[in-house]
């Protein structure tokens, strides 16, 4: 775990890094939250100060979009689809069967990864997962 | 030996990288020579992992392959399905859009060139003031669902004066059952990119944004390196290919919001803001990011630019039915045999696609729905299976050809649970800007419930329907209608038969 000046100097380099671009919250919040997992409260008047907007409307961004956690996760995140087409091959079920899946994982819906014509789909980490089932996930997350 | 490897997300999902590091190992074991290429998709998805071994010049095809098999295919003992391109689902398609996909190397800007790619950009270049006449003549219209015809639309721009314009490419794809969009950018991002310069030189933006659902981590890498690419090789750049004006572009990364779909909760996410609807007027097209002049388009709209350039509108045109011009990339989804995606020219009807193209349900069990077009699509009973697929004649049948995914479901779907769903999926992304979306998609939840439950609810449900449809200010509210309407209207013996369950 960073110390508090170390995080302060890493979402400072974060927003330094993207601060040029034209309407760059969304890119400075994606750099921290790849950083550190969450974007932690000690970013939001530091990214208020540097784009020249209220610290509500940063909250206001952050807690619009379902990518941005102000809290760490339990990581691997797995995310299973539970929109239409892979409710059509099952997912819900997948879904209830993922929770037996280890207690240090955090279970996510998504709303679809397209691999709509492969269902049901999933997401550990970053590595997608299509005809999913307990047994795949199990195995992908022992890796 | 020269062989392909789908490395598209969904070859990658069902383990095309295991495969690939297989392949390489076993060759070296053997002291057999291999050129490896990897490509994007084929679109025929059931096949992934496929592998494609070049023999005398004609690619055949091996699927789905796990590593495990690769000794076998080595051998020669592991049987395959013949040249790809003869296998029925792709013989039978018109590949416009999609003729390099699965193809080409996606990052090899040679390969690109070698099969057409820039040829478009270069005759736009040769006659600038031809490209916003010629989109309109090709009859191209908006791909994401809307179908606004793209030329006129660039024409508002074209015409709008301001010192600084843009171009939009919506790549935040996130009906359920629509993957076109993810596997053009991953299997042939270079002609999203002439599409885009293209629309830059012919209405006189300079810059472009690719805004890339962040569900979509493979594409954003491939995307990304190919702008790098591209601006390395001079195709973006103060001057487009060294002979026109000043053109670049970025790849911004979408944080989850379906919403964000819609074009001006877009550009609001694009400026940095919450992606709030905005209301219409002004539009985008004369007041769009930061305030100016903005095309709006989708990828496969912007992707399907060069092949009108290089082969001409009136070829384009002379695809489709009615009004729908040119192709439609399918993306055939759900419970079927056979799923991916399938280019063709307008006019298929529905049934073709679902029981000639896709070979009906996985499980083999009677087809009771298509929803087409996405979480905001109709619900479509086998008694529309002659509805051929264009705008209108979808339109004219309760529905909407949107992204024109297709998601079949099996008998044992139970309609009222999907049109409980509609709403459910509504509550939860709704932006919260107007209070038909907000409020009613959440008392539309509570209402099927109560059906559900045993009171006949009908009448309110169709009346919350209306209010969605005229009261909300963008088309998650607006056709959040379309799913509960078909459900309640084409398939009302799923609610009584609830109904009756509960009583």
């Amino acid at each position: 775990m960073l110390d508090d000046v170390a995080t302060e100097t890493a979402i400072a380099a974060a927003i330094e890094a993207e601060v040029s671009r034209e309407g760059p919250l969304l890119p400075i919040l994606h750099r921290i939250q790849h950083l550190f997992g969450y974007v932690p409260e000690v970013a939001l008047p530091m990214i208020a100060e540097a784009l020249n907007i209220g610290r509500a409307e940063v909250h206001g961004a952050i807690s619009f979009y379902p990518d941005f956690r102000t809290q760490p996760a339990k990581t691997p995140v797995v995310k299973i689809c539970r929109a239409e087409a892979c409710q059509a091959q099952g997912s819900a079920a997948l879904a209830a069967a993922a929770e037996t899946l280890s207690a240090q994982v955090t279970v996510e819906p998504v709303y679809c990864l397209g691999l709509c014509a492969n269902g049901p789909a999933a997401m550990v980490g970053e590595r997608p997962m299509a005809a999913a089932t307990v047994e795949k996930l199990t195995e992908a997350l022992a890796k | 030996m020269k062989v392909f490897v789908s490395v598209d997300a969904v070859a990658r999902a069902l383990g095309a990288e295991e495969l690939a590091w297989a392949l390489i190992r076993e060759a070296e074991a053997r002291g057999l020579p291999l050129d490896i290429t990897t490509v994007g998709s084929r679109g025929m998805t059931w096949l992934e992992p496929l592998v494609e071994i070049e023999e005398d010049g004609v690619r055949h095809a091996y699927g789905p392959v796990t590593a495990e098999d690769v000794p076998a295919l080595l051998d020669g003992s592991f049987p395959g399905h013949g040249p790809t391109e003869e296998i029925p689902f792709f013989a039978r398609q018109t590949r416009l859009t999609f003729a390099r996909c699965g193809v080409i190397d996606p990052l090899s800007l040679d390969a690109f060139e070698a099969h057409g790619g820039l040829a478009g950009l270069n005759a736009a270049l040769a006659d600038p003031a031809s490209i916003v006449p010629a989109m309109i003549d090709s009859g191209l219209r908006g791909r994401g669902g809307a179908g606004f015809p793209t030329g006129i639309k660039w024409r508002t721009v074209a015409e709008a004066q301001a010192e600084r314009k843009y171009i939009v490419c919506n790549a935040d794809e996130g009906d359920s059952g629509t993957f076109a969009d993810r596997m053009l950018i991953e299997g042939d991002p270079f002609s999203l990119i002439e599409g885009m310069a293209i629309a830059g030189i012919g209405v006189g933006a300079t810059m472009g944004y690719v805004y890339l659902r962040s569900e979509y981590p493979d594409a954003i890498a491939t995307m990304t390196r190919a702008v790098e690419i591209a601006r390395a090789a001079g195709l973006l750049g103060d001057s487009v290919l060294g002979a026109g004006p000043a053109f670049d572009m970025e790849v911004r990364v979408g944080a989850g919001a379906y919403v964000c779909g819609e074009e001006t909760s877009l550009l609001n996410s694009l400026e940095g803001k919450r992606g709030v609807v905005r209301a219409k007027p002004p539009l985008p097209a004369l007041e769009g990011l930061f305030g100016k002049p903005t095309v709006v388009n989708n990828v496969i709209s912007l992707a399907t630019v060069p092949v009108i350039f290089e082969r001409g509108a009136a070829f384009y045109a002379s695809f489709g039915l009615g009004r729908s011009r040119g192709t439609i990339p399918l993306q055939i989804a759900g419970n079927v045999r056979f799923g991916g995606l399938f280019e063709t020219a307008f006019g298929m009807p529905l049934g073709e696609i679902v029981t000639g193209i896709a070979g009906g349900t996985r499980s083999g069990r009677p087809v009771k729905a298509v929803q087409v077009g996405g979480p905001l699509g109709a619900y479509h009973p086998v008694a529309d299976f002659d509805t051929p697929f264009g705008y209108e004649e979808f339109d004219g049948s309760g529905g909407l050809v949107g992204h024109a995914g297709l998601v079949v479901f099996d008998d044992t779907v139970d309609m009222a649970q999907q049109a409980r769903f509609a709403f459910e999926f509504c509550a939860l992304e709704s932006c919260g800007k107007c209070t038909p979306c907000r409020v009613g998609s959440v008392r539309g939840v509570e209402t099927i419930d109560r059906w559900i439950a045993g009171e006949d609810m009908r009448e309110l449900v169709l009346d919350l329907c209306d209010t969605l449809k005229d009261g909300s200010l963008c088309a998650l509210g607006g056709f959040t209608s379309y799913p509960v309407r078909s459900a309640v209207m084409f398939f009302p013996e799923d609610f009584e038969q609830d109904r009756e369950v509960a009583q």
